[in-house]
């Protein structure tokens, strides 16, 4: 838990609970953090909220379809040098995506140890992972296409199969995309030396809380849509 | 912009503290660890999937591990482990209230299957 803070002007504010009243009930700016990290969190929130309402959406038609629902384990199975193994595809995406998260993490550190060079390297290697993940995903809908998934149905089982499969992951895959061209835009303004002269690294910080989000997705549509 | 003190890292190891540290500073450790383990979590959900584990226990497997990632992203990766009291409480208790959407799409979606097997299905 945070100890004692002082805000801007010198008065200091109890931790804990007495610190959520204080806080929220002193005529003052609630939140200690920079606008913009406040604001790309209430983003994020209602962000969770949308995804929430996509993966609920497609528990509920999953539980009430009669049909059997399609067995992701063998839909996304590769036949890779003459081996037949599940899901691997997935899993390789799974952990290009939580390796961007780690070199995001590294940048927003070494941000804000005032690397510029590492840091908007990081960044772009990061962005590159992002480019990759996007990449995977093209050629999977690409497979799944061919084989005759469509929104509307496909040749294994429940027809809605299709319909989630393609808002979920499309809408992530369009999270994701936009984050690369997000961590590109800040990377070039990193290594122009633009956050020096502003004399604060936070818009590196505020970027990775979005490409952690995205990350953060990815663990519960892993978890909910393709294990489950 | 007028500067605002952000929270200093209880949490954290002295090590962080150099003079004039500025946000949210951490040791590299921190990250590499929190980074680590995501790596090993995912692979043991996948493993789940890799063994056909069934029932019971691949639920729990998978839920176990995704809550495990989750956390691990949102508190350190986030750092909303460092964060006041009350910005934890503007982020992550909204999300709570949408178990109730949850719990209520999955009785409605019961009723819906059993309304398909007794009247669509002859």
């Amino acid at each position: 838990m945070a100890n004692q803070v002082s805000t801007a002007h010198g008065e200091s504010t109890p931790p804990g609970l007495r610190g959520v009243v204080s806080d929220w009930s002193a005529d003052k700016q609630a939140f200690p953090v920079p606008w913009g990290k406040a604001m790309m969190w209430i983003f994020l929130l209602s962000d969770t909220f949308i995804f929430t309402c996509f993966l609920t959406g497609y528990m509920n038609v999953r539980i009430s379809t009669t049909v059997p629902w399609p067995n992701p384990s063998e839909i996304f199975s590769l036949d890779i040098a003459g081996k037949h193994i599940p899901m691997i595809l997935i899993a390789i995406m799974t952990m290009v995506l939580i390796t961007s998260s780690g070199t995001m993490a590294m940048a927003v550190n070494f941000g804000y140890r005032r690397n510029r060079a590492n840091t908007a390297a990081l960044m772009l290697m990061t962005a590159g992972f992002g480019a990759t993940f996007v990449a995977m995903q093209a050629f999977e809908w690409t497979k799944l296409i061919v084989e005759g998934a469509r929104p509307w149905g496909n040749p294994w089982g429940a027809p809605q199969f299709g319909s989630c499969f393609f808002m979920i992951t499309g809408f992530h895959g369009l999270h994701v995309s936009a984050g690369v061209i997000y961590l590109t835009v800040v990377a070039n303004r990193v290594w122009r030396g633009f956050y020096d002269r502003k004399g604060s690294y936070e818009t590196v910080e505020i970027a990775g809380l979005y490409w952690h989000f995205v990350d953060l997705v990815w663990v519960f549509i892993f978890a909910l849509f393709y294990l489950w | 912009m007028d500067q605002v003190a952000v929270p200093e890292h209880a949490v954290a190891e002295p090590a962080a503290a150099e003079p004039h540290a500025e946000g949210q500073q951490h040791p590299i450790r921190v990250y590499l660890v929190i980074w680590a383990l995501l790596f090993v979590f995912s692979t043991f959900s996948y493993l789940v999937d890799y063994f056909h584990f069934h029932g019971a226990l691949r639920w729990a497997l998978i839920i176990l591990f995704m809550l495990l990632k989750a956390g691990c992203i949102v508190a350190i990766f986030m750092h909303m482990a460092w964060e006041r009291l009350a910005l934890k409480f503007a982020i992550l208790v909204p999300p709570v209230f949408l178990l109730i959407l949850i719990g209520l799409m999955a009785v409605e979606g019961d009723y819906t299957f059993l309304t398909r097997l007794t009247s669509f299905l002859r």
